[in-house]
């Protein structure tokens, strides 16, 4: 049997946001347990700056191992990747992390889309997108190619969301398998049916 | 949307027919854009795209230009340049003359910054910018050193950032929604197309910048041009790549010392 890298068989969430999301992952981050076993990427729409300090932020919430990514990074179970500022994350067939600093998407750089949909052609059934709070469409693209590719689709309810339009705009035109508050994400990627 | 296979199909045309060789790319931004130039051209078909690709050269050269990322700006990363200034300019002063060269320099935004560092620094005069890219294309722009008048608020706000102390719109003449930089700036640029890829050493060089080209290769096309790069650098010179780029875990690591937080190393042997 061929035993290719970390990630045979391990799962992967692609989370996104943009205005008000950074308030989600400072909750959701602390409720997740230290011993889970899934890849998570995390795309936020950011200041246009090379800094590095959010992801110290990020990383002092979390019990999990979380770095900014850099060009050819290694996906391992139970980290969490943070895209760079000022460049989209994608991801290899090797299971590796590949930075592009080519036109925004969605006015954005990094852009969900970009991420979901390469992450999609890469990891599909295995592959979990997220939508948070945010004020553009970015991500209803990205989630309509994991969908594609058999993966599933989740956003965070309106209701809770700070600016709801990029989670709307994803219901609007998709069929989204889960509608969840910050609690109900946080149990399912706890859940022993990712992990 | 093309697939793998598809896309297998395509960089072996572009080789065997054209000798452009992009099999060692980083294949998920390359498959990106290949599918965003195909809906961008409307292709109705793949095989609409292929038969383009391998027979129409006009067609080619622009398939060439958009499958690879030409973004750039000036005084990207401020604090790089500030350390070019602070640190690097100083000791490159010293020397008798200075050779500095841009491997994959796109449109040239970061080599005018970098003619502005060595003007501020007194150094112009006797320095030499070589500008290379695979695309002929975007060398033109070098050449003609004008780029868009709207980006010139960012880019002036970068060159103060960088530590710049002069009126960023001295150094262009504004006309028509256009910025042409001094040609007192262009004239120490020489411009030639290179392929990383293909092409060998051309000379022996003080400075070499690399910035957000090598994210674009896989890892064995990463080594072998910074087998390149180390060829063309003379002892105890600088070579700077990207944000998120390293020399760390590469073949030639060994043979140089990180410079600060910023991603310049030093040759060391």
């Amino acid at each position: 049997m061929e035993k290719s890298s970390v990630n045979s068989g391990v799962k992967v969430i692609a989370i996104g946001g943009s205005a008000g999301s950074l308030e989600v992952l400072f909750q959701l981050l602390p409720l997740l347990r230290d011993d889970i076993k899934v890849s998570i990427l995390i795309v936020l729409h950011r200041r246009n700056s090379a800094d590095s300090s959010l992801s110290e932020l990020l990383a002092s919430k979390c019990h999990l191992p979380l770095h900014e990514a850099d060009d050819k990074d290694v996906i391992q179970a139970g980290h969490i990747y943070l895209a760079p500022s000022d460049y989209h994350l994608l991801v290899e067939k090797d299971h590796t992390l590949s930075l592009d600093d080519s036109e925004k998407v969605n006015y954005s750089r990094p852009s969900l889309d970009v991420t979901f949909e390469s992450a999609a052609d890469v990891y599909g059934p295995a592959l979990t997108g997220i939508v948070l709070s945010g004020a553009n469409d970015d991500g209803t693209l990205g989630l309509q190619a994991i969908k594609k590719m058999g993966g599933t689709i989740i956003v965070q309810d309106p209701e809770t969301a700070q600016i709801p339009i990029m989670p709307q705009n994803a219901l609007t035109h998709l069929a989204i398998d889960h509608i969840f508050s910050i609690r109900q994400m946080a149990e399912y990627l706890n859940s022993a049916e990712l992990n | 949307m093309i697939e793998d296979e598809d896309i297998e199909l395509l960089l072996t045309d572009l080789f065997e027919l054209h000798g452009y060789d992009f099999t060692s790319y980083s294949r998920a931004s390359l498959k990106r854009r290949i599918n965003r130039l195909y809906s961008l051209d409307k292709f109705p078909s793949f095989a609409e795209l292929r038969y383009r690709v391998r027979s129409d050269t006009s067609y080619l050269k622009r398939f060439v230009e958009e499958i690879t990322v030409n973004v750039t700006e000036m005084f990207r990363d401020p604090t790089f340049y500030l350390s070019l200034r602070n640190d690097i300019l100083p000791i490159l002063g010293t020397k008798p003359f200075i050779r500095i060269w841009h491997a994959g320099c796109s449109t040239g935004e970061e080599v005018y910054s970098m003619a502005i560092l060595l003007k501020e620094a007194g150094l112009l005069r006797k320095s030499l910018l070589y500008a290379t890219d695979l695309n002929p294309t975007v060398l033109e722009k070098v050449r003609r050193g004008i780029f868009p008048m709207n980006q010139m608020k960012q880019y002036s706000e970068s060159y103060i950032a960088s530590g710049g102390e002069m009126d960023f719109s001295d150094y262009y003449t504004a006309n028509y929604g256009q910025a042409k930089f001094n040609g007192e700036l262009s004239e120490k640029i020489i411009i030639s197309t290179h392929n990383l890829v293909s092409d060998s050493s051309f000379n022996e060089f003080d400075l070499i910048l690399c910035r957000n080209v090598l994210i674009y290769f896989d890892k064995d096309l990463q080594d072998r041009v910074l087998r390149l790069f180390d060829s063309s650098l003379g002892s105890l010179g600088y070579l700077a790549l990207g944000s998120k780029e390293t020399l760390k875990f590469s073949v030639v690591q060994h043979n140089y010392k990180q410079l600060n937080r910023e991603k310049i190393w030093k040759k060391v042997v």
